[in-house]
């Protein structure tokens, strides 16, 4: 039993699953190109692949994407639906780049949510923008650009520093008020399922099995990437609501089956209608934990706070990040972001910035990245 | 050994632990992973020890590739028998045949079996060491049943004062603190002999010290120790191929 797993209870696997020493998209040690990669993979440090997130920021911010054969898990907010739109991202990005999607969601028609998709925003000022960012770093030299505007420049020296055609490549900006064209959704290697009348997990736990070992049917080279995204896996309204060990139970195979293919799985759920300790188990399970955090409407406080505030949709905060194969933590400069529609169509994330302070009430502030504010336990910057 | 003279150590009691439970306990905020890496790696640099790894939560690829950084190679330690890999990933106690009460039978089992044949060998591993990672996951391959998993742990205590093996167990505190009868946890601090705690600093996140770690050694028949000290406080930070541990603001 040294390995290959214990008993199992579960359905057998597939036998064309198979043990893969490393990433199988490591690339050969003679001819490391880009080509011999599936599309939308790309190979960070340690050799480790990754895949787009669907979100330009949110990849920076994980220092590459979502890792391959990862769990990433996101904690929804009870007020408001923002985590729709890392899934609807998510899953736009892995159908632009032809890989293979599965949905689970908890309503009757699943289907439905690939019309809310994006669809990606087509360049084409990036010559444009190109130009004007060479002359704005000769000119920072000699300026001392005021804390608060850094953030302008910090947006466009971003734009820039992506290879040009790598980015449009691996990562996609996606225009939220444009859904993604008919004929890619009528693609076979989408499949949508709905957890809502299911009793128990098992339906969907064969279902993940089988679309992951139609990942790796062309056995090693060029194997496809596969995504698995699962909205709100707990919510009151499956089925299987009540049974905490068997949702547990279907994580942990989940983890494993991701853990042995080149799946990514992304799983939102309301942390708030568990208890306390199997919400805690469930955030054990994540390999990458992110949570994401509602606005509220007119809050006076916050908007002394920060600026920008009447642009923000939401907060999003980064918990753990998936490491391969290290045991070094990935510690962030700011693990809270502000979820913002730029031109009111592409998602952006920003790091925080506390806004200048009247002089009387003596609070000191900073840059984003490290301050202690009057709502110190509900963000942090 | 020039490496067990860091803090760790010094709160281990300058050696590894023999015929003891060492209860390791993270959570969310700061993995305690690192420490069962360090202790398998310390572990495996005796002279004759044998390990026997219980891994519900990565594969071994994650494992040798942690190790090898650190500079100890997993794959040839199994190959020479000295580590008892048990990859079990998708382990489930319940079967369509047996209850999770067989499931834990069979795989206690093989732990004793594993380490009374380590200990009859005509090279007798004079250190056995059983590592389990984690807990938590054992919890929910028995579908949630406390008292299998207990009984399971009580047994593999029992065998360690037996045949003097060690324990060391990796576990989730922070899934415990929040319920109202932590049972498991009671039970677990009760058996351990060494509780190793890591947990976040109070001050939040920071890029050089990643944690503090509370290391609480209930041994009292110790000897050498004079002052008798029991509780050690200090600081950490891992990095690919050590960590280093140290007293706050004392970090070079």
């Amino acid at each position: 039993m040294a390995t290959g797993g214990g008993q199992q209870a579960r359905p057998t696997r597939p036998s064309s699953f198979s043990r893969v020493s490393s990433s199988s998209f490591s690339p050969a040690s003679s001819s490391s190109t880009s080509t011999s990669l599936p599309p939308g993979v790309r190979i960070g440090a340690n050799g480790a692949a990754f895949v787009s997130s669907g979100i330009p920021d949110l990849d920076r911010i994980l220092g590459g994407g979502f890792l391959v054969r990862s769990v990433v898990m996101v904690m929804e907010d009870a007020d408001a639906p923002h985590h729709l739109l890392l899934l609807r991202n998510f899953m736009s990005q892995g159908i632009v780049h032809g890989q293979s999607v599965l949905f689970a969601g908890p309503t009757k028609e699943p289907r439905s949510f690939l019309g809310t998709l994006p669809s990606p925003v087509v360049q084409k000022e990036g010559l444009k923008i190109k130009h004007d960012v060479s002359d704005v770093q000769d000119k920072e030299k000699g300026l001392r650009i005021a804390w608060q505007y850094k953030k302008y420049f910090g947006e466009l020296t971003a734009v820039d520093s992506h290879n040009r055609d790598k980015k449009q490549e691996y990562s996609s900006d996606f225009d939220l008020r444009k859904p993604l064209e008919r004929q890619l959704l009528n693609s076979q290697n989408i499949e949508c399922i709905s957890t809502q009348d299911a009793f128990d997990l098992s339906k969907l736990q064969n279902h993940c099995l089988t679309f992951v070992s139609k990942l790796s049917l062309k056995d090693g080279i060029n194997s496809n990437a596969g995504r698995i995204a699962i909205q709100s896996l707990c919510a009151p309204q499956c089925g299987y609501f009540e049974k905490d060990w068997d949702m547990l139970s279907f994580i942990r195979s989940l983890r494993a089956t991701v853990q042995s293919s080149n799946a990514v799985a992304v799983i939102t759920f309301p942390a708030s209608v568990l208890s306390n300790s199997i919400s805690k188990r469930w955030q054990h399970l994540a390999d990458t934990l992110l949570s994401v955090r509602a606005i509220p409407d007119e809050d006076k406080d916050l908007a002394k706070l920060l600026t920008g505030y009447q642009d923000m949709l939401g907060f999003l905060h980064v918990h753990k990040v998936a490491q391969f194969n290290s045991q070094v933590p990935v510690i962030l400069d700011a693990s809270t972001y502000s979820l913002k529609l730029q031109k009111r169509k592409s998602l952006v994330l920003e790091r925080l910035n506390q806004a200048p302070v009247e002089g009387s009430s003596g609070v000191s502030y900073a840059t984003s990245g490290s301050c202690s504010s009057s709502k110190g336990s509900l963000l942090d910057f | 050994m020039a490496e067990l003279c860091d803090l760790l150590a010094e709160a281990m009691g300058h050696s590894l632990p023999v015929g003891k439970v060492v209860l390791i306990g993270d959570c969310v905020e700061t993995s305690g992973a690192f420490v069962l890496h360090l202790l398998l790696k310390r572990c495996l640099s005796l002279d004759s020890s044998f390990v026997v790894f219980v891994a519900l939560s990565h594969p071994f690829s994650h494992y040798d590739r942690i190790l090898r950084k650190m500079g100890c190679n997993l794959s040839a330690q199994k190959k020479n028998g000295n580590l008892h890999f048990l990859e079990l990933l998708d382990f489930s106690a319940r079967s369509k045949e047996n209850s999770v009460d067989d499931g834990f039978c069979k795989l206690y089992n093989e732990i004793r079996k594993s380490v009374e044949a380590a200990r009859s060998k005509d090279t007798k591993a004079s250190c056995v060491y059983i590592m389990i990672d984690d807990i938590s996951l054992l919890e929910i391959a028995a579908d949630g049943s406390e008292n299998d998993v207990l009984n399971f742990l009580h047994y593999c205590s029992t065998l360690t004062s037996e045949t003097d093996c060690s324990l060391i167990i990796l576990n989730h505190e922070d899934v415990y603190s929040s319920e109202d009868a932590p049972r498991l946890l009671a039970h677990l601090q009760h058996l351990s002999d060494i509780e190793i705690r890591a947990a976040p600093l109070n001050t939040g996140l920071a890029a050089d010290v990643h944690g503090q770690l509370t290391v609480i050694n209930k041994g009292l028949l110790n000897d050498d120790r004079r002052s008798g000290r029991r509780i050690w406080n200090f600081q950490f930070k891992v990095k690919e191929n050590s960590v280093e541990f140290f007293y706050p603001g004392s970090q070079h």
